[in-house]
């Protein structure tokens, strides 16, 4: 049980029943939408960022999924408002550590912040990729303006 | 068939000691993050019983060599084998004659075999193959890519919200462009057994042969060719209790007669020059390469050790357990059972409304329970309810009512985790 207490605590359960900054960004100016093939998972994320200072104004997500992708992607948005491209980037980076590294190595839970409640999915293969699917899509959003993302690279399988 | 053996009390259950044919299985006996395995995904791949496994290893140990080609002991023993083998499929079936039996990788790569060369010699522009809307993507997949190479057309017969065939879309859709009816016997996400001797009959008025996809039948209810009169059957060895990559494709002489092969090689031959190779008789122009021997073996031996036990009582304790498991789950609120044809084997989906199946899937794998979780490879099944996935528990005869209970708690458990 301790496995699954992980990989579902109470801030997973609440954003996935009460998802933040779910729906649409009308006139933005990234936007991508991703897939699991394996699973059906759908997201589309909405991002509106300031072009001079390269701010993230507003993040917003919509789709359909399991509780970790969608928890995943209401924490991720959460997380971005209001922060430059380049450290929307670094967080990318850092959430693509915890969930895929290895689960016997140890982890400076400190220094993750809210991140930190993702470490339970490294200790399931099959769900690194619900819980990555709205970050590869943010990260496409900000990289080429429309684009459809499909995880395949991820380890993991549904 | 045996489903109409309907128990109405316990009196008519067979007797099959459950706990001694447990102990056939050795996986049964493993702990899953510390709790007994309840493995219920019999639909994606069966477990083996030990005499299965111990089969391979034999082979391996004292027989190994290749088949049809030595004059050597060994290659005459594996070949008198796997010949063997091909004698125990032909008589579970009941096909008239070996030559009628031909080993694949499975059932997809059966099913291919017909889409190709049957595909070949009998569709033209216009023509028309007619599946279900139930199939598996395997039942789906070749008959789109060999329509597309003949300009063929693929017609889908549509299923009501029961998951049942609706028949009279089905006699509407025959004509004479229909060149080959393919169905599945029993879905393998929903559990619905299709009516497929009366399929064969509508279809046999009009002349048009039938393939049935038996991947998830063979396995749960006795079959009879030569009495459902199909013209061709695939079925796959891993889901009867045997090892995965062989599969058996059955079909009638006439065709098998006129198709061209399906891939060249060894041992589909009879002579070979750089100007005309002159093909071998049945059913060894299907068998291009070295086959699965030890896979037919164990194949062989997975059916000596079904039709021991009896498939007539199987078919009716599976009856009785999914009859206790639809009943069971019904009593959970929330719980909707995406499947509810009238005739089900085996195979029990569900939903919870809000909560996704992969979340389900992962918390029953906590308690031990092994279910599988997703489309199921039926993509146009999930788009008839309007579902991303489902959750599947199916069942074998090495299930139990115990096991049943412990479905049903785990999934209370999820519930609540989630309210």
């Amino acid at each position: 049980m301790n496995e699954l207490q992980e990989l579902y605590q109470q801030v997973i359960l609440d954003h996935n029943k009460n998802p933040r900054n779910f729906g649409e960004i009308h006139n933005c100016n990234h936007h991508a939408a991703g897939h699991n093939p394996l699973c059906g998972d759908q997201i589309e994320v909405f991002l509106s960022v300031e072009e001079a200072t390269g701010l993230i104004t507003d993040v917003k997500f919509k789709g359909a999924g399991c509780a970790i992708s969608k928890a995943s992607a209401s924490i991720m948005t959460t997380l971005l408002k209001g922060k430059p491209i380049e450290e929307a980037k670094k967080l990318f980076d850092s959430f693509h550590e915890i969930v895929t590294s290895d689960p016997n190595s140890e982890t400076d839970v400190m220094n993750l912040g809210k991140l930190a409640v993702f470490c339970g999915v490294r200790e399931f293969p099959a769900r690194v990729k619900c819980a990555s699917l709205a970050w590869h899509t943010m990260l496409n959003a900000l990289e080429n303006p429309e684009i459809v993302t499909s995880n395949d690279e991820e380890k993991g399988n549904g | 068939m045996t489903y109409s053996m309907k128990n109405e009390s316990n009196i008519l259950l067979p007797d099959l000691d459950i706990d001694s044919i447990r102990k056939d299985f050795p996986i049964l006996s493993r702990l899953v993050y510390n709790k007994p395995l309840v493995y219920l995904d019999n639909a994606a791949t069966t477990q083996k019983p030990q005499i299965v496994i111990d089969e391979l290893v034999y082979y391996y140990s004292n027989v190994n060599s290749n088949i049809h080609r030595g004059v050597h002991k060994l290659s005459q023993e594996a070949t008198d084998l796997y010949e063997k083998a091909r004698m125990r499929v032909r008589s579970f079936i009941n096909a008239k004659s070996d030559k009628e039996i031909i080993f694949t990788r499975g059932t997809t790569e059966a099913i291919n075999l017909v889409a190709q060369s049957f595909g070949k010699i009998s569709l033209n522009e216009g023509d028309e193959v007619l599946i279900s809307e139930m199939e598996h993507h395997s039942n789906i997949v070749p008959w789109q890519i060999i329509c597309q190479e003949r300009k063929a057309n693929l017609k889908v017969i549509p299923m009501n919200d029961d998951g049942e065939i609706i028949f009279e879309e089905f006699l509407k859709l025959l004509n004479p462009k229909v060149k080959i009816v393919s169905i599945v016997h029993i879905s393998n996400s929903l559990g619905t057994i299709n009516p497929i001797k009366e399929i064969i009959i509508e279809a046999h008025k009009q002349n048009i042969p039938v393939m049935i996809d038996a991947a998830q039948s063979v396995q749960h209810v006795p079959i009879d060719v030569k009495e459902l009169d199909c013209d061709f059957l695939a079925f796959s060895g891993h889901k009867i209790y045997g090892p995965t990559g062989i599969g058996v494709l059955y079909g009638k002489e006439k065709y098998l007669n006129a198709m061209p092969p399906y891939q060249g090689g060894g041992d589909m031959i009879k002579t070979v020059s750089f100007e005309k190779t002159i093909y071998n008789d049945l059913p060894y122009k299907f068998e291009a390469g070295t086959p699965n021997i030890a896979g037919a073996l164990g194949l062989a031996k997975a059916i000596e050790y079904l039709t021991g036990i009896g498939l007539e009582k199987i078919a009716a304790y599976e009856e009785d357990l999914l009859n206790y498991a639809t009943e069971t789950l019904s009593q959970i609120e929330d719980l909707r059972i995406i499947g509810t044809a009238k005739r089900k084997a085996s195979v029990l989906a569900f939903d919870l409304k809000e909560i996704h199946p992969h979340d389900i899937g992962t918390m029953l794998d906590i308690d031990g329970v092994a279910v599988r979780t997703g489309q199921h490879c039926t993509e146009p099944v999930m788009k008839h309810y309007c579902l991303p996935a489902t959750t599947r528990a199916s069942f074998s005869f090495y299930n139990t009512k115990e096991e049943v209970n412990v479905l049903a708690q785990s999934i209370i458990k999820v519930i609540k985790m989630f309210s």
